[in-house]
């Protein structure tokens, strides 16, 4: 009986594996989520090249480049894994290129990309831990650093080395559609028609001006699951709502006032869409805010994230000092999630309501 | 159709493997060991000893105390040792090992037919209790416990367990399939225990043969319905089929009968008849033996105390298999030798030649594991307050609430061990609890 169990051994080629259960896991991985949002933002970035050109492209290349970079040496620093290829600081490069100017000097996305890789994610931990989306809290730090290549358009240096645009786009003098906004909003729809604000031929950041493509991008990975539809809706709406409805620069001359009885819905919608469609919105609504990393654990708490982030905005563009609001918005709403999620946790099964219907 | 409302997921069910394989008993295997803690409660007591002849159905460890059941020797033969071995979980306990004489002579009294409709139900009880009958899903718990509800809380609805939601697994299946009438007598004969006049079987709709049979051989004038759920995992965990079925939710850390249902498994509902009317012990029981590791996946009826290498070797077991879940792929075990032996909680046995290789990665806070969470667990944080010794959070993060079903797990893309976290975080619980005493 004895030399019977002894057996196992030499009917097993190898020792067995043993491991806790479940034994089984979803295909889904870090890197499939990362490589996928990093192929969402291709027609975004197509519309960047159809824009600006190949000089744009030059900035994503370096911004990519210099994420991946620092990556690996923040983590050969920490002595931790080097996992360059998990897509994580392709995006992160990808995404601050995107939201930068297509005509800034190659040392901004440079420094802005080493700062949220070493800075913003590594100094907090690395993946998972850091508590401001990476590539906006290095968008932030080179508007501190270098207010003038990010924000005017008109920005001097290099121009010789931009190659224009194919849909006809005077990216380098042409004022953004934020700005008008913030000036001169009434003249707004008459620079800029509705149909070249949704496919994205407006001055801007490299790879936020097409919503058409953007939204194509985000769709993808809503079906994937990869974003909860919930947090960039409620997001882009409360920017909308509020747009329509709070008292802005354009009213003062009398003509159109919420208090007076005088906004109509035609104008309330207009001004709802040129926000909508202007600025950094859909690709901070789709692709910044929506970082898993930064933002609340669930359904209840994105789509409150979303309408805090939404409400920023709109406070910042009507009455703040910048003509635009979305990074903050996100940045000063990743402060708050511990927060929302404390906040929002579901009620435990059988627990609390539940329980009381039961009795 | 119906299903459970919070989270669930739907993991690949490869039940294909095994499910046209028709039930078939697997002889007495030369030796069988039988540890005396294969129920929840407390280990019965050896009453036998090296040397003993034995019988099939035999005796020989007696409950001790009232969660407890009988153990039966599962083969005739011989005692040949009374050993302390440890058991798959890790644990340490008595194991009576049977050498087998071949001749599978039952015991004295075995296998005289009864009519239950006649019988009291304290003896009802008794015969389900002296038999040995444990639920038979996988948690093993003393059937007659479950039979003799307080008298404080009025059980109305007894619920019969079919869904067997865990991948792989099909032996629940093939017992609707196969042995509806016995399964049926048994549902009656616990709804005489309990004093329910009605029943619900649930069955999932990846079983639709399964339910046919099952609706075309009870009644719907005894009080039983039978419904077809929609698949999703974990249903056949206790409060989610209950949920499922009536609406009710079992609050953390009570007990279906709290809200008046008493949930059994179908393969119990078949052992209970087993003991109350054909007289015979719980000395065998259905397992799935399944996986790309075997060559002939199959629905054995294997005898209690059958050596995992028997089972496996008598199914054409591969010898590059790298690993073997005792269970289902979600909750079951790996085993780290084939020298256990099936016990009356064993369902499956799972032999895996191709397993993922991956390796756990840092949390990115996508918050799955909560949107799958069946019991609307704040996963992410459980961990995190587990990875900071948090323990004094435990409670209020329901971290000891946690039913281990491994949905979160499943699910997370960083493939971080969150179900093996939240064990190791209940026994230090239990530990800082009791040091604060």
């Amino acid at each position: 009986m004895e030399g019977k169990e002894e057996m196992s051994d030499t009917i097993l080629e190898n020792k067995l594996i043993v491991g806790p259960a479940p034994h089984l896991g979803t295909k889904d991985s870090i890197p499939r989520i990362m490589w996928s949002v990093n192929a969402a933002l291709l027609p975004a970035l197509f519309v960047g090249f159809m824009n600006f050109g190949w000089y744009a492209m030059l900035v994503v290349v370096v911004s990519i480049a210099v994420a991946i970079a620092s990556e690996a040496a923040a983590q050969r620093f920490r002595g931790v894994p080097i996992t360059v290829n998990d897509g994580s600081a392709v995006l992160t490069g990808l995404l601050l290129a995107m939201c930068l100017p297509p005509n800034v000097p190659l040392y901004i996305p440079a420094v802005g990309s080493a700062f949220a890789i070493i800075i913003a994610k590594h100094a907090f931990g690395g993946l998972g831990c850091n508590i401001w989306n990476p590539a906006l809290a290095g968008r932030a730090f080179l508007l501190a650093a270098y207010s003038g290549s990010i924000v005017m358009p008109q920005w001097p240096i290099l121009k010789q080395a931009f190659r224009g645009s194919i849909l006809g786009v005077d990216a380098v003098t042409m004022a953004t559609p934020c700005l008008v906004l913030k000036d001169a909003p009434l003249a707004f729809f008459g620079k800029y028609s509705l149909g070249r604000l949704f496919l994205g031929a407006i001055p801007g950041s490299i790879g936020e001006t097409s919503a058409l493509a953007l939204i194509l991008g985000a769709s993808y990975l809503v079906v994937k699951k990869y974003v909860n539809w919930r947090l960039p809706l409620s997001y882009i709406l409360t920017v909308m709502a509020l747009a329509a409805l709070l008292p802005q620069a354009g009213d003062s001359g009398g003509t159109i006032s919420i208090w007076a009885g005088t906004l109509t819905v035609g104008a309330a919608l207009a001004r709802a869409l040129a926000h909508a469609l202007s600025g950094g919105l859909m690709i901070g609504a789709f692709f910044m805010a929506t970082d898993m990393v930064t933002s609340p654990l669930t359904s209840k708490g994105q789509a409150i994230y979303g309408a805090g982030c939404g409400v920023l905005v709109a406070l910042i563009r009507l009455y703040g000092g910048y003509p635009e609001g979305v990074c903050y918005s996100i940045l000063i709403m990743n402060t708050v999630v511990w927060l929302i999620d404390r906040f929002t946790a579901p009620n435990f099964f059988g627990a609390g309501r539940h329980a009381a219907k039961n009795a | 159709m119906k299903t459970f409302k919070s989270g669930g997921v739907h993991p690949p069910e490869y039940k294909d493997l095994s499910k046209g394989a028709a039930l078939e008993r697997m002889p007495a295997p030369s030796v069988v060991v039988l540890p005396v803690s294969q129920h929840t409660g407390a280990p019965s007591r050896p009453v036998v000893g090296k040397g003993d002849k034995v019988s099939k159905g035999q005796v020989v460890a007696e409950a001790n105390g009232f969660v407890s059941v009988p153990v039966h020797a599962s083969v005739s033969g011989v005692v040949v040792a009374v050993e302390q071995r440890p058991m798959q979980n890790g644990a340490v306990c008595d194991h009576i090992v049977i050498q087998s004489d071949g001749l599978d002579n039952w015991a004295e009294g075995t296998g005289v037919k009864r009519e239950w409709r006649d019988m009291g139900l304290e003896k009802i009880r008794a015969a389900v209790r002296d038999a040995g009958v444990v639920g038979l899903g996988g948690a093993a718990f003393p059937t007659h416990v479950k039979l003799s509800p307080p008298a404080d809380r009025p059980i109305d609805t007894l619920i019969l367990n079919g869904i067997e939601c865990e991948p792989f697994l099909t032996c629940d299946y093939r017992m609707m399939l196969e042995r509806a009438r016995g399964i049926a007598e048994g549902l009656r004969i616990m709804m005489k225990a309990l004093g329910v006049n009605r029943a619900i079987v649930g069955v999932e709709s990846n079983k639709q043969d399964a339910f046919e049979k099952m609706r075309d051989t009870v009644w719907a004038d005894e009080g039983v319905r039978i419904e077809l759920l929609k698949v999703k995992y974990p249903q056949g965990a206790e409060k989610q089929l209950i949920e499922a079925l009536t609406g009710r939710q079992v609050p953390p850390g009570r007990l279906p009968l709290d809200v008046g249902v008493v949930v059994q498994n179908v393969s119990t509902a078949y052992a209970v008849y087993d003991a109350v009317v054909e007289a015979r012990p719980l000395v065998e029981r259905p397992v799935t033996v399944t996986g790309d590791g075997v060559a002939r996946p199959a629905n054995l009826i294997v005898p209690i105390g059958a050596l995992i290498k028997d089972v496996l070797v008598r199914q054409g077991l591969d010898p590059k298999t790298k690993k073997v879940v005792l269970g289902g792929p979600m909750m079951g075990i790996a085993l780290p030798n084939l020298d256990f032996p099936v016990v009356k909680g064993t369902s499956g046995i799972l032999a895996f030649k191709k397993m993922p290789d991956f390796m756990p990665g840092p949390c990115i806070r996508c918050g799955r594991c909560i949107a799958v969470c069946p019991l609307r667990g704040m996963a992410a944080e459980m961990i995190k307050a587990i990875e900071a010794g948090e323990v004094e959070r435990y409670e209020e993060l329901h971290v000891l609430d946690c039913m281990e079903c491994g949905t979160c797990t499943f699910e997370c893309p960083s493939r971080r061990p969150i179900v093996h976290y939240i064990k190791k975080a209940k026994a230090e619980y239990a530990a800082w609890k009791a040091k604060k005493k």
